[in-house]
């Protein structure tokens, strides 16, 4: 197994009138090369869930096993190793006042010690080029610009890169897509698909967006009030409709359904 | 007046590699240090007392700088296992190091008027070598009266300085140096590329407090004393410098910036010293100087901008106010 959860919960605010219960007693396995897709409404607890596998949460108990290692315990720097990620803000992922060369840098340098030796050599040059082509955006011409020049869904494409081209054992993808405009968004879900395909990455995809949800990866989760409450894969997957992940969401929840279907739609 | 004007060349080379402490930490790390105050002057201190007891000069100067940069990791360990605010890290460093230099020293003031420092070593090898007369042969054909005193302090420490951005430029590029500015940058993306921001913050306000401290070192050993006040208003120095320079040489790079930096630290020595010429100023007035020139730094290149943008729409209106009266016609 490539992650594996177990027994995960955590509470914030405990004791107070603003108690969460942001995960409860979440189990989830993933085999190497899944793609899992998560969806759910505000508050579910999808973020959390993010954050506890990268390690920028700790919970309260449970654990996280990366490649059937232990990692509960390690903070996010150390797990970040084996973790790729993207967030939601095109900013987040990317060092604006630094080159692009010397942020692709930095990304290959993620699971090897850091030395005093440069960080742009001539070979990475080269190496850096050739992933660069990929993405089609022309980014490979211009190496040495700085990143906070590049449009929204450039520095996103980058993201995308650093965050893969380590081909790390883990990507965790947090609405990665959300902030950009549609053809961009766009862009970065076939972009997406192409680098998960490419490097066989273990995938975990939170998304607002149900269609993008079905169309992308190999299986589907929905999460409602800390919990996973609906777990598909393989081809009952692939018979899927938006229509059934409301069904299966109001059946669930067994609350009426017009306030959900304007926050999940 | 050329010769004060040599003198203030001088003394901002030696405080040029304090300016590029206070690069590091303002401009790459973004983190306002305040700890420059107090650190300047244990490298200073421990620097003197070192060689009053014996140690050779050049030894008792790095002692200093390894001082600074133990004070410096301090002031990091505060702000990032301590959570204090950086500021307030700063501040709290400063304050105790006073105290601290203050035991270092024994006493407020320390000479080192009859011990051999650098400087004096230097000199005696470089009047061997007759570098002097020549140069000062060249100067009095000029027509200039008076020659300065040796040139070996500003052309040696040039070198110095010049050697100290070299390894700074190198070190802010290797793979460590990348994942310190990244840090300054955007610190959750770099902890997603498995950097330890703490470690990276704690090393960068070291090194930087080492260089501020070795110029503490060597400003002692120029003016031949070490006092417990000579670091007071010194984060402004260092401010201005790095402003200055940044405004008047640009920051493409991080090459043509740290040059920037040591322009800045010369200029600023350069405009203090045209300033204390001025009559009705004296030294007391130095820090009132200081500060203007760091508001005037900081303020005019926002008034120009906004003159030049003024300026590019009115030209702009009035283009195509011409174009439509011509389309009339």
């Amino acid at each position: 197994m490539m992650l594996t959860l177990r027994n995960l919960s955590i509470t914030f605010n405990e004791g107070t009138p603003d108690e969460k219960k942001a995960l409860q007693n979440i189990h989830l396995q993933l085999e190497r090369g899944e793609f899992v897709t998560v969806i759910g409404s505000n508050g579910a607890g999808k973020s959390t869930l993010m954050n506890v596998i990268s390690g920028s949460l700790f919970p309260d108990v449970g654990d996280v096993f990366i490649n059937d290692k232990q990692v509960v315990h390690l903070p996010e720097y150390k797990r970040a190793a084996f973790i790729g990620r993207v967030f939601q803000d095109p900013m987040a992922g990317t060092a604006p006042s630094m080159t692009i060369e010397e942020n692709l840098a930095i990304a290959y340098s993620r699971n090897k010690k850091r030395r005093l030796r440069p960080g742009v050599t001539k070979a990475r040059r080269m190496f850096f080029k050739d992933h660069l082509r990929t993405l089609n955006l022309g980014l490979e011409n211009r190496l040495t610009a700085k990143v906070g020049f590049l449009s929204g869904g450039e520095r996103q494409a980058l993201s995308l890169l650093m965050a893969t081209f380590t081909e790390p054992n883990i990507l965790l993808l947090d609405e990665h897509t959300a902030a950009l405009d549609p053809s961009r968004a766009e862009l970065i879900t076939k972009l997406t698909e192409k680098v998960v395909g490419e490097f066989g990455l273990t995938t975990l995809m939170v998304t607002h967006n149900m269609q993008q949800a079905l169309d992308l990866g190999t299986r589907l989760i929905m999460m409602d009030a800390g919990k996973i409450i609906f777990d598909v894969s393989g081809e009952e997957k692939e018979r899927l409709t938006i229509e059934d992940l409301l069904d299966e969401f109001q059946r669930v929840r067994g609350l009426q359904l017009e306030s959900d279907r304007s926050i999940l739609s | 007046m050329l010769i004060a004007m040599f003198g203030a060349v001088e003394l901002g080379v030696i405080y040029a590699i304090m300016a590029l402490g206070v690069y590091i930490t303002f401009r790459v790390l973004d983190f306002p240090d305040l700890t420059v105050d107090g650190s300047f002057v244990t490298g200073a201190a421990v620097t003197t007392v070192s060689i009053m007891n014996g140690v050779p000069p050049f030894v008792a100067t790095i002692f200093g700088a390894l001082a600074g940069f133990l004070a410096g990791c301090i002031t990091g360990i505060l702000h990032t296992k301590g959570k204090i605010n950086p500021l307030l890290s700063g501040i709290l460093m400063m304050i105790a190091l006073y105290s601290i230099n203050l035991r270092i020293m024994g006493q407020p003031t320390l000479s080192l008027l009859n011990e051999s420092t650098v400087f004096t070593q230097l000199r005696s090898f470089w009047d061997k070598t007759g570098i002097d007369s020549f140069l000062n042969g060249l100067w009095t054909s000029f027509g200039l009266e008076k020659a300065p005193g040796t040139w070996s302090i500003l052309l040696v420490m040039l070198a110095f300085t010049l050697v100290i951005k070299w390894v700074t430029d190198y070190y802010l590029k290797t793979e460590v140096g990348l994942a310190l500015r990244a840090t300054g940058d955007n610190q959750r993306m770099i902890k997603s590329f498995s950097a330890n921001t703490d470690t990276l913050i704690i090393i960068g306000v070291g090194i930087s407090n080492g260089f501020v401290a070795l110029s503490g070192g060597l400003i002692a050993q120029h003016g031949g004393f070490a006092d417990v006040g000579m670091g007071i208003g010194l984060i402004i120095i260092g401010l201005a410098s790095v402003i200055i320079g940044e405004a008047l040489f640009g920051t493409k790079t991080i090459r043509k910036t740290t040059f920037a930096v040591i322009g800045g630290a010369i200029i600023y020595r350069i405009v203090v010293t045209l300033a204390l010429r001025v009559d009705f100023l004296d030294t007391g007035d130095m820090k009132l100087i200081t500060a203007l020139l760091v508001i005037a730094a900081l303020v005019s290149p926002k008034i120009v901008q906004t003159r030049k943008e003024k300026k590019r729409r009115l030209q702009k209106r009035a283009e195509l106010a011409q174009q439509k009266s011509e389309g009339g016609q």
